[in-house]
């Protein structure tokens, strides 16, 4: 049984596809993600879905409803936590859940219940009668959220959940989102940047980029899609150069390599003889190789293969990325 | 979707917007003080009564007077007629304390001091004015402004026109009297046949304050429907809480209706304050019904409403939302009679007030304020209102339910 079939839904803004003829169904009760760059059109199809932008071509059916025909409908069945917040800082978090229980046409005794047990299940009993302006972005956001199941809804639409939240309420929003999914047995779908939290969240995923779905599946097959192709590899080298990483990165057969600390270093491979290639490169350059350690495949590996392309939002502040220039394929050039 | 759900909800939006409002220091703060403002603003731009005091005036006087030489017993007796006329200035002034009286040599001298700022006006007595005086002619007086005031310099002109006009009547009095033997009781009927007597259709004499209070009542109006509602929409677009709204199942309408209601709410709140600081604080006399002005009021409201939703609709952006007022607000804020009298205005601009709806709200307020009128006077202002408000809601309505799914 689906909750969510979607058929070429397309969105035009002026000439520019942001979505484009894209086609997936989400099973009822599991947890489908869209992973994709900033841009990519993940938002845009969620807004569609919920009935919030109007698709320039194809259809949807939200909870059993055409999202064009029946938007008032799909609207009872649906909630959404954005990456903006929708509350009212200068209201309290009761006010706040009482307003949008008024919405959704629940009684005020139905909604003071409700609130009570959601403020229990995020254990935020106490903070009802304070302002949400007072709260901490992650108490927001676990607010945000019992906000949008106020209403019991069969399908809650996560478009970018932890974007700008701190790491430790990141992980208790991963956790909520979980156990909403687990013990109410919500169809959710959620929309994120980030590999990691698809993967740890999501039972399956679609990548997508330019508009377009390249690849949908759970994330165990998805990373077997890359095995023998895309290789991660972590190398240590106590007298690493600036130089040597120049020489990797001319190498042939390499795709990125990301400078992680003094004497550490990931690169990506392509093809059969990369490794060789690459230990000859090193060498040539003097250096002394301490430890290599062959990486799991990720999700990173997946959408680089896919797409050729890095998703650069990944790469952490304090450490270097170098894209190659040169893709050993050439299937796909290669932007900075 | 009936009726019934859609004023429920839209009651919860507005409410909501209420307690979001109340629990912001600085918005209150602001409802207050922006009338405040106004009024005081307009208050001392334009003076609130036509009384001055402590004008400096100086008056040069270039008469010396004249000698009369009687060839009877060959001698001469000298009358200095503009001696009398300046005491007797000085003797009035005394009395209402209008002018800071000073003496100066010449026009030239009065010039100066007037392009220095050290006066406001001058009187120059002429040569041979007690000459052409005691020759039964007219003696000349010559009152000079500073042109760069004109509100002052108008109001000097009339003051000493008045104040030398009136030593001028006692003068002739008191020449008939002596010259014709005319009992003083009844000279002055022959001097000045008629008697004027000014009177408003009400009691109290004219101030600004009078004329530019309701004028604001119905801008502030127009202004909290016409920022605040675009405002209201286009922040929470911005900040993302639209979509709750909008995914909520919903009218759109109830959006639009419990944004209105507050905005409305916010309206009346600032309006009662207006009216409140111009009775107490600016001496208005309000003579109208109060329940008709309150119709006005929410009439002001609804004329507006179908603008601020098409606007709201086709600015994606705050940024863009308010350029668009902005530039709607202004020519309406002093086109239409809230500042100034339309009627004074040249006929192009007359032309084009008659096309805003603010000139009706203004007039219509201000009727029924300061003139008491009732609704019979004021049926075609209503009925414009009415009609320009309805219009502009059937238009706007369905663009805005358009423009919120995009």
């Amino acid at each position: 049984m689906d909750a969510i079939k979607v058929r070429d839904l397309t969105k035009r803004f002026n000439g520019f596809t942001a979505v484009d003829h894209i086609s997936f169904n989400v099973k009822k009760g599991e947890i489908f993600g869209l992973l994709g760059p900033n841009g990519a059109g993940k938002s845009t199809t969620m807004r569609m879905l919920c009935t919030l932008t109007r698709p320039s071509e194809g259809t949807a059916m939200v909870a059993g409803y055409d999202i064009v025909r029946d938007d008032a409908k799909v609207r009872e069945h649906i909630g959404l936590v954005a990456e903006k917040l929708i509350m009212y800082n200068e209201l309290t978090a009761w006010e706040n859940l009482k307003l949008f229980g008024k919405l959704y046409n629940l009684s005020t005794d139905k909604i003071e219940k409700r609130v009570n047990e959601l403020l229990k299940y995020v254990r935020m009993e106490k903070w009802k009668d304070a302002r949400v302006g007072t709260f901490s972005t992650g108490m927001k956001q676990k607010i945000n959220v019992i906000r949008a199941m106020i209403h019991e809804p069969e399908i809650l639409f996560l478009d970018e959940p932890t974007l700008g939240l701190d790491p430790q309420s990141t992980v208790e929003i991963r956790e909520l989102i979980k156990r909403i999914n687990q013990e109410l047995e919500t169809t959710m779908i959620l929309t994120t940047h980030i590999m990691v939290e698809a993967d740890m969240l999501c039972d399956r995923i679609g990548i997508i980029d330019r508009g377009r779905i390249v690849a949908l599946d759970t994330s165990a097959n998805l990373k077997k899609l890359v095995s023998g192709s895309v290789q991660s590899m972590e190398f240590e080298i106590p007298n690493l150069t600036t130089n040597m990483i120049e020489e990797i990165k001319r190498t042939n057969f390499v795709v990125s390599v990301v400078y992680e600390d003094a004497t550490h270093l990931k690169v990506r491979t392509t093809g059969e003889d990369a490794f060789d290639t690459l230990l000859d490169a090193i060498r040539k350059t003097g250096g002394k190789i301490r430890t290599v350690r062959n990486l799991d495949p990720t999700l990173e590996d997946v959408f680089i293969h896919l797409t050729g392309r890095e998703m650069r939002e990944e790469t952490k502040s304090n450490k270097t990325s170098w894209a190659g220039h040169r893709h050993a394929s050439g299937r796909v050039r290669i932007r900075g | 979707m009936n009726l019934r759900m859609v004023v429920a909800h839209s009651f919860w939006i507005c409410w909501k917007d209420l307690v979001e409002f109340s629990r912001s220091r600085m918005r209150i703060i602001m409802l207050v003080l922006m009338p405040l403002f106004m009024m005081a603003m307009v208050g001392f731009i334009f003076p609130s009564n036509n009384t001055i005091s402590n004008q400096p005036v100086a008056i040069a006087n270039q008469d010396s007077g004249y000698t009369l030489h009687n060839p009877y017993n060959n001698t001469t007796i000298h009358i200095n007629m503009s001696r009398t006329l300046i005491s007797h200035l000085e003797y009035i002034n005394n009395q209402t304390g209008m002018m800071k009286l000073s003496s100066a040599k010449d026009f030239e001298e009065i010039k100066m001091r007037i392009q220095n700022g050290e006066l406001s006006a001058g009187i120059i007595i002429s040569q041979n004015f007690s000459a052409n005086l005691l020759c039964m002619k007219q003696g000349d007086i010559m009152i000079i402004t500073d042109q760069s005031n004109p509100q002052l310099s108008a109001m000097m002109q009339g003051v000493l026109d008045k104040t030398i006009e009136a030593i001028g009547t006692q003068m002739a009095m008191y020449n008939l009297n002596r010259t014709f033997n005319i009992s003083l009781n009844y000279t002055l009927a022959y001097i000045r046949p008629y008697r004027v007597e000014f009177r408003g259709v009400v009691e109290g004499s004219t101030n600004y304050f009078q004329f530019v209070a309701p004028g604001i009542i119905a801008m502030t109006l127009m202004m909290s429907v016409m920022t605040g509602l675009p405002h209201a929409i286009s922040y929470e677009r911005d900040v993302g809480t639209l979509d709750g709204m909008l995914m909520a199942p919903i009218s759109r309408l109830s959006i639009i209706l419990g944004k209105v209601m507050a905005q409305t709410v916010r309206g009346i709140i600032q309006a009662a304050i207006i009216f409140l600081l111009a009775v107490f604080l600016f001496g208005v006399v309000v003579y109208g019904n109060l329940l008709l002005v309150i119709v006005l009021i929410l009439l002001t409201v609804y004329s507006f409403v179908g603008l601020g939703i098409l606007i709201t609709s086709f600015s994606d952006r705050e940024e863009t939302a308010t350029m668009v007022m902005m530039t709607l607000m202004f020519p309406m804020m002093f086109m239409s009679g809230v500042f100034f009298p339309v009627q004074q205005m040249p006929e192009y601009m007359q032309i084009i007030a008659r096309f805003l709806p603010l000139t009706y709200a203004t007039d219509a307020i201000r009727k029924v304020m300061v003139l008491g009128a009732d609704i019979s006077a004021i049926g075609f202002d209503l009925a414009l209102l009415l009609t320009f408000g309805t219009v502009l809601l059937a238009i706007a309505v369905p663009v805005f339910r358009k423009a919120m799914t995009r």
